[in-house]
């Protein structure tokens, strides 16, 4: 299969091999033939989604952008990549990084936008020296800057570095991050075309996906719309990573069937072992059971199916003697240190599923508590300002419900004689817990909903609690 | 290795590079993140006065500085080691044994997480996912180069090679 992005071309990171190999050419046909309009139009016919991780597509996102000059516009490349799991964009900046120039131009062009500053997590501190150096051979050969090729259009493009916060790759985060604030995210609406980066509208992207406008500009919208999944047409950046042989980046078609990823390609399951459970597109996203792997189609159309989500394609394999449980704790571990504080569900809740899990890890836990997890995570999801707090609820909520006796089995006795059934809190949202079987529990419960009852009316609780 | 605050300045060639950040954006407070790792990358981390020189330079208040300062995990607030090792144990090195390159170059050091060496030379610090989990398990040094696929013996050599080339 013929690859879009990481083609096999050595030192296509030098400017000069890139332009001998076509490069620059849609650059040049944008600037001298085509209109922002037509440009806009070929991408929404192309159908490119977004492979940041929530597909939205592209050329829609583009026209959302105001036509008008009153205000200057920017265009913020997310090169963040903090997702574990994630090592896509790496790629790109390493292979293939005058594309990405060329792609983050082109769209520039089409939204009539002034600035463009691509935005690298701090880490990446070799790939942004060669993004810087990238640059700067694009300007000397006049792709960039002022009056570019004769045509009257001038755009400018800066690199600016992180420093270590997995919150900044959301776009609103990131935005603040560029202003030169703590990286909070903002409320929406308003939404990033109306009022973004320095109160501008403002247009943010993914590497990936702006890394494959140059070819669709070239070949044509219809030539992409017929790669892979018709509803999510193109090539994902796999990125597999964790017990396979042959762990990391394929570029291939999407709609790929996993098991083709990972025996063909990745060479199968480390050491001759089978699988247990897959993450399919980073750690935010629902893991998948075996089962579910045998037969699945790696494109956002199917992994939503089931109730997952393709994510930045970052496919995690874990092998049949994997601590499950272990996994979770790890990924809440990192969910509880990347929030950024600002809402309540995320900020504790993280803090309460992880002191849960570790507890459940250190043979303490209770019976209830993968039910108490479940509730704090649906708590979570939905109620906060960005969706980090759904990226940490999702793990903790699917990966007990679909592995539930790997949990179970770390809980075998409950230490702390509290009832099995916890309705003090008030979380629960199953309906098991009306049917207590146990009359010691019963009584437990009703002496602990008395206290309560109590509590309620002491007038100090009275005041904080209305 | 003590605590102790330190009174930064620029030379005029760097302030020319002060400038040059100022230029790339409309608004001179988006400066503080290019300046806050100009100044790491002269003194090592950055100490209180240090945030007060940045926010002097971009005309900003000191608490903002300290706020953006304090946001990022890669601005050091308090000294670190002459190498400072950071070792991921996110899911993908975890599962290629990433707590035992973490464990082991703990024990040999004789430090816990985001502790120093009493000679100053090595302090360890445990990270988040690097983008680098195809070659796992892997630590990055001082904000920069990344030493991939590792195993045990690899990090003694690497190690070995640090205190050497000390
Ligand atoms: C917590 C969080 C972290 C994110 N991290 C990244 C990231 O590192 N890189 C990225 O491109 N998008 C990331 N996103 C998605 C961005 O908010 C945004 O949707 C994306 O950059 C848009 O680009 P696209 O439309 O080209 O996909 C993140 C979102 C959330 C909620
Ligand atoms: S959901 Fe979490 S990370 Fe997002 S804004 Fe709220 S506290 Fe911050
Ligand atoms: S998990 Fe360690 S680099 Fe990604």
């Amino acid at each position: 299969m013929e690859k879009i992005i990481l083609k096999d071309i050595p030192d296509l990171d030098k400017i000069s091999v890139y332009e001998s190999n076509g490069g620059y050419a849609a650059w040049k046909k944008v600037l001298s033939q085509m209109k922002p309009e037509e440009v806009i139009e070929e991408v929404k016919k192309s159908g490119l989604r977004g492979r940041g991780g929530a597909c939205f597509p592209t050329g829609l996102k583009w026209s959302f952008m105001p036509k008008g000059n009153e205000k200057p516009k920017y265009l913020c490349c997310n090169g963040d990549e903090s997702e574990p799991g994630s090592f896509k964009d790496r790629e790109i900046f390493e292979k293939n990084p005058h594309q990405f120039i060329e792609g983050a131009l082109i769209a520039a062009y089409s939204m009539g936008i002034k600035a463009v500053y691509v935005y690298i997590r701090g880490e990446y501190w070799k790939w942004i020296n060669i993004m810087e150096e990238c640059v700067s051979d694009a300007y000397k050969n006049g792709y960039i800057g002022k009056n570019i090729l004769g045509s009257g259009y001038s755009v400018e493009m800066y690199v600016h570095k992180g420093a270590g916060a997995y919150i900044c790759g959301e776009e609103s985060s990131l935005m603040n991050s560029l202003e030169g604030k703590r990286g909070y995210p903002r409320v929406k609406p308003p939404f990033p075309a109306a009022v973004g980066v320095w109160g501008n509208p403002t247009t943010i992207n993914n590497i990936e996906t702006l890394a494959n406008v140059p070819e669709i500009i070239n070949k044509g919208a219809e030539w992409f719309s017929k790669i892979g999944e018709p509803k999510h047409p193109g090539t994902l950046l796999f990125g597999v990573s964790g017990h396979v042989n042959k762990p990391g980046v394929y570029e291939l078609p999407t709609g790929i069937p996993l098991m083709t990823l990972i025996n063909d390609y990745c060479g199968g399951v480390k050491n001759g072992k089978d699988f247990k459970m897959i993450i399919p597109g980073g750690s935010s996203m629902p893991p998948l059971t075996k089962e579910e792997s045998l037969t699945m189609k790696m494109d956002a159309e199917s992994l939503k199916a089931v109730g997952s989500a393709i994510g930045t394609a970052g496919v995690m394999v874990m092998n049949e003697d994997t601590d499950i449980v272990h996994v979770l704790q790890r990924i809440t571990k990192f969910y509880y240190h990347e929030s950024c504080g600002q809402c309540t569900p995320c900020r504790e809740g993280c803090g309460w599923m992880l002191k849960v899990l570790n507890r459940i890890m250190d043979g303490t836990g209770r019976h209830s508590d993968l039910d108490l997890l479940i509730s704090v995570a649906e708590n979570i999801e939905g109620n906060t300002i960005c969706a980090l707090g759904d990226a940490a609820a999702w793990p903790v909520k699917w990966t007990i419900r679909k592995f539930r006796k790997e949990f179970e089995a770390k809980i075998k006795e409950d230490k702390t004689g509290l009832p099995a059934v916890n309705k003090v809190h008030g979380l629960r949202k199953s309906e098991e817990y009306m049917t207590i079987s146990d009359h010691t529990e019963q009584v437990k419960v009703e002496k602990l909903m008395g206290k309560v009852q109590e509590l309620t009316q002491n007038e100090d609780v009275k005041r904080f609690s209305s | 290795m003590e605590n102790k605050n330190y009174t930064p300045v620029f030379d005029d060639n760097e302030m020319k590079t002060v400038e040059y950040h100022k230029s790339k954006y409309p608004a001179q407070m988006a400066a503080v993140m290019p300046l806050l790792w100009m100044i790491q990358e002269k003194y090592g981390w950055i100490s209180t006065d240090a945030m007060k020189y940045v926010g002097d330079l971009l005309k900003l208040p000191h608490d903002h500085v300290l706020g953006v300062a304090t946001f990022y995990s890669m601005y050091f607030k308090k000294p670190v080691g002459k190498y400072h090792l950071q070792i991921c144990t996110n899911v993908s090195c975890m599962l290629c044994g990433g707590y035992d390159i973490f464990n082991h170059i703990s024990r040999k050091l004789g430090i816990k997480n985001k502790e120093i060496t009493p000679d100053g030379i090595f302090s360890i610090e445990e990270v988040e996912c690097l983008g680098s989990c195809a070659t796992a398990p892997m630590l990055q040094i001082n904000n920069k180069e990344f030493h991939e696929k590792l195993t045990t013996e690899e990090a003694d050599k690497l190690l070995e090679n640090l205190r050497n080339s000390n």
